[in-house]
């Protein structure tokens, strides 16, 4: 628990005039995300920065400083019945809030509790000037100004060091169910988009290894009976089923060697069966592919489908590994990105080569 | 208007004219007028010209003239807007999107919906209906708003605590940048690759791009929604029932608060049937499928007992829900039965200082010598005031500004901000020196640069000039100001 923003921020200051470069890390547990650049560039650490800076559980907020665990604001929101909705990630243990903004990264919830971009109210933030800004607030809804919070979901540390962030927090729901049936792939993107279609207490939808998934949570009435309406398997652990699926430690991310893709998509897509396994998250929204390609020639298949692809984990990273804008929003993001850290201090190249 | 303007009038409305049918390009002064103001009369500029293009080509034409020119820009779309945002610039274009009213695509298995700009919000979900679909948010103009300025104000409504803000709920838009570019920001996924430019134009007020298409995710219709409608004989227990019901794990989809002049008045306007002697009444909306609904209800009514409601009426049927939401649904129109004119806020609160946020608003109720009444959206702490004023009476809407002004800065003193969800326009501009200092001022004035370096798309508008905000200041309007 402390404040270290002062130190931070001096740090900030000397980079900026010794023209040093910044590689900002949390628990340096997404090391494996984004590019590999930034080779000259310090280490600014994030890991002291840490602590609950406020916490009123009936307004649903949560300010946090950026260095706090995942681990520990979850056990903080759970004496009250609470928790991160949009479920994020845990690559290791010593996951942050700040890096889960920074990448954007959340859990299987997230086509229906929202993104933890969705659920930032607002942030603190230290620009390449060293000024320690603050946007948003601590509460739901404020449009002053405009929303440089959420801009900050994805941009992966590219446009400043985030010191603080509030977020909404939801209650737990009261009881889950998972429901089980053997589909294809194919089969499956039909039955899940149908399922989510439906008025019920869907909160979980995804196919690996041949089977659908089906979460449902919320008052435990309402659970059973739309179980039993849809029938299929009841799964006996499905909350540690969803863990694994939320902390990427499901059998299906088990292969290190083999580069992981993310394509972000419609989610009644069809895409290509390209050769090795497969997985579908968030009801056919986020598809998941495991094997050897490059991006330029995965590109035109996610645009066919409507969206975007990545290389998540793994393969060539000093290449890019997101797929680029056109010109003229390369154009907006190099500006932005000048205008919050205009003597290129933090994270260089990590996004993109250009950024 | 000099001479010199005039000549720029004329030959821009000629160089529209090669590509718009003339009819949609207006000069004259008097078809110009109604488009003088949006939604807030009290501001008013007359345009040098209206254009009303209906194809993508065109708006992107309108835009490289202007850019060329340095004629400044401002789109609306149906005017509803209640912070003169769409007010024009008098030596610039008004570039109306109400003829992109088409709805393009609905996509009832992928749940969404690929509009038209000028496209009202409820004629979305009119149209979705027939797939068991609805679009979430729910502005309380939503009848007449367009999901264009949907985008550019990130409106909200009466279920955003449960269903999100107009961000939540868009998957695209497709933009022309002052330059006159097309660009698409976000996808068909849910998310996306690089900068998230999506979450910045949302919201932005027309400041950094024209939205010529929008896409929305659609929702399931909930099977059941029911309203447990209670009285309290003061504020502050209605405000903890409010926490009560949020403490006890239930996420409202709707959730009101009325004070006792705003309950008088709509039970007055419609004969909702209204606890007339309540100091306070909350409207709770439960939705879902039958179980849940009838788990929460019977919660939420036990919990309004214990926490001391003074009178509980649950909606049996359609039309009795309808009933209860008619009083707060007509409490505007309603305080316009009571007083010639009315100015209304929109500042939001964290929760837990309603009730001192009321009292010091009475207090400078009485100082102003000018009523007020609220209607509040307690699950997410945006608050209505209304201001009552005469606009005949002399002085009283300067009177009724300043008054406007304190109860936005006492907003953001108990760690709130000035607008929920009305936008900055020309309204806010000077109060966001309350609310920001100036490096984050400067901040935003740098990112408005890297869309539109020129500065010709709604100039004015949404961000003040620095200089103004150490006047404001220095007057006295910005000592809570505490960062920056």
């Amino acid at each position: 628990m402390a404040d270290q923003s002062q130190q931070l921020r001096e740090q900030v200051l000397e980079a900026g005039s010794s023209g040093q470069q910044l590689n900002i890390v949390g628990g340096g547990t997404k090391a494996f995300m984004g590019r590999k650049a930034g080779a000259g560039a310090g280490t600014l650490s994030m890991a002291g920065h840490t602590g609950v800076v406020e916490y009123h559980p009936v307004e649903l907020v949560l300010t946090v400083r950026a260095g706090t665990t995942l681990r520990e604001i979850e056990l903080v929101l759970a004496e009250h019945g609470q928790c991160l909705h949009f479920e994020p990630p845990h690559p290791g243990e010593a996951a942050t809030i700040g890096g889960t903004l920074a990448c954007n990264l959340s859990g299987p919830a997230r086509p229906w509790a929202g993104s933890v971009r969705d659920q930032v109210l607002g942030i603190r933030l230290l620009n390449g000037k060293g000024e320690h800004l603050r946007f948003g607030g601590q509460v739901m809804k404020n449009v002053a100004g405009y929303d440089v919070a959420r801009l900050q979901a994805g941009a992966m540390g590219t446009l400043g060091v985030i010191t603080e962030i509030s977020l909404k927090v939801m209650p737990k729901p009261a009881a889950s169910a998972t429901l089980v049936r053997t589909l294809s792939m194919a089969e499956a993107v039909e039955y899940m988009n149908r399922r989510a279609g439906e008025p019920k207490p869907l909160t979980g939808a995804c196919w690996v290894d041949g089977k659908v998934y089906l979460r449902l949570a919320g008052a435990r009435t309402a659970v059973e009976a739309t179980a039993a309406q849809w029938g299929g398997d009841l799964l006996p652990d499905g909350d540690g089923f969803w863990r694994q699926i939320q902390d990427m430690q499901h059998g299906f991310f088990n292969h290190p060697e083999a580069p992981l893709w993310r394509f972000s998509v419609s989610s009644t897509a069809t895409l290509p069966e390209l050769e090795g396994p497969w997985m579908i998250d968030w009801a056919g929204s986020q598809r998941w592919y495991c094997g050897p390609a490059a991006l330029s020639n995965l590109e035109p298949l996610a645009r066919r489908a409507g969206g975007q692809v990545s290389l998540f984990r793994g393969g060539d990273r000093t290449a890019e590994v997101m797929q680029g804008p056109p010109e003229a929003l390369k154009a907006i993001q190099r500006r932005i990105k000048h205008s919050f850290d205009p003597g290129g201090i933090f994270n260089p190249g990590r996004l993109y080569s250009w950024l | 208007m000099s001479s010199g303007a005039r000549a720029g009038k004329s030959q821009l409305a000629e160089q529209f004219r090669e590509f718009i049918d003339p009819d949609f390009v207006i000069m004259d002064d008097e078809t110009l007028r109604p488009y003088e103001c949006d939604g807030l009369v009290m501001y008013r500029a007359l345009p040098m010209l209206v254009v009303l293009p209906d194809t993508v080509e065109q708006v992107q034409r309108v835009m490289r003239i202007c850019h060329r020119h340095k004629v400044p820009v401002v789109a609306r779309g149906a005017g509803t807007g209640l912070s003169a945002g769409a007010m024009p610039h008098k030596d610039g274009v008004v570039l109306s999107l109400a003829r992109f009213n088409r709805i393009l695509d609905i996509d009832p298995v992928g749940r969404t919906a690929r509009l038209q700009p000028g496209v009202r919000n409820l004629a979305i979900s009119e149209e979705a209906a027939q797939y068991g679909l609805y679009y979430g948010p729910d502005p309380s103009s939503q009848i007449a708003c367009t999901i264009g300025g949907n985008v550019a104000e990130n409106s909200g409504g009466v279920h955003c605590l449960k269903y999100g803000l107009t961000v939540h709920n868009l998957l695209s838009v497709e933009m022309i940048t002052a330059e006159g570019e097309q660009v698409t920001l976000g996808s068909g996924g849910l998310d996306s690759c690089g900068l998230d430019l999506l979450a910045l134009v949302t919201g932005s007020e027309g400041l950094l791009g024209v939205v010529t298409e929008v896409t929305v995710k659609l929702l399931p219709k909930p099977e059941v929604a029911q309203v447990v409608m209670a009285g309290f004989d003061s504020i502050e227990k209605a405000g903890d029932a409010v926490g009560g019901i949020i403490a006890h794990g239930i996420i409202p989809a709707g959730l009101e608060m009325m004070d006792s002049p705003a309950i008088i008045a709509a039970d007055d306007f419609c004969h909702a049937g209204y606890p007339r002697e309540a100091k306070a009444l909350l409207l709770c909306e439960v939705d879902g499928t039958k179980e849940e609904v009838d788990e929460h209800i019977a919660a939420t009514e036990a919990l309004f007992r214990t926490l001391g409601a003074t009178s509980i009426r649950t909606s049996r049927s359609e039309a009795e829900r309808a009933l209860l939401w008619l009083g707060r649904k007509s409490a505007f129109p309603a305080v316009g039965r009571i007083s010639p004119d009315y100015y209304c806020m929109d500042g939001t609160i964290p929760r837990r200082h309603l009730a001192r946020v009321l009292l010091e608003m009475e207090k400078m109720s009485e100082e102003f010598g000018l009523r007020v009444v609220n209607v509040f959206h307690a699950g997410d702490g945006n608050l209505h005031p209304l201001i009552l004023f005469d606009a005949n009476a002399p002085g009283e809407f300067e009177r009724t500004e300043a008054f406007g002004s304190r109860i936005l800065k006492l907003c953001v003193e108990v760690g709130g901000c000035i607008t929920g969800e009305h936008g900055v326009g020309v309204e806010k501009i000077r109060q966001m020196a309350v609310q920001f200092g100036d490096q984050e001022l400067q901040q935003f004035h740098e990112v408005k640069a890297a869309f539109d370096p020129v500065g010709i798309l709604n100039p004015g508008k949404g961000v003040p000039a620095l200089k103004f905000c150490q006047e404001y200041r220095s007057i006295g309007h910005g000592e809570t100001e505490a960062h920056g």
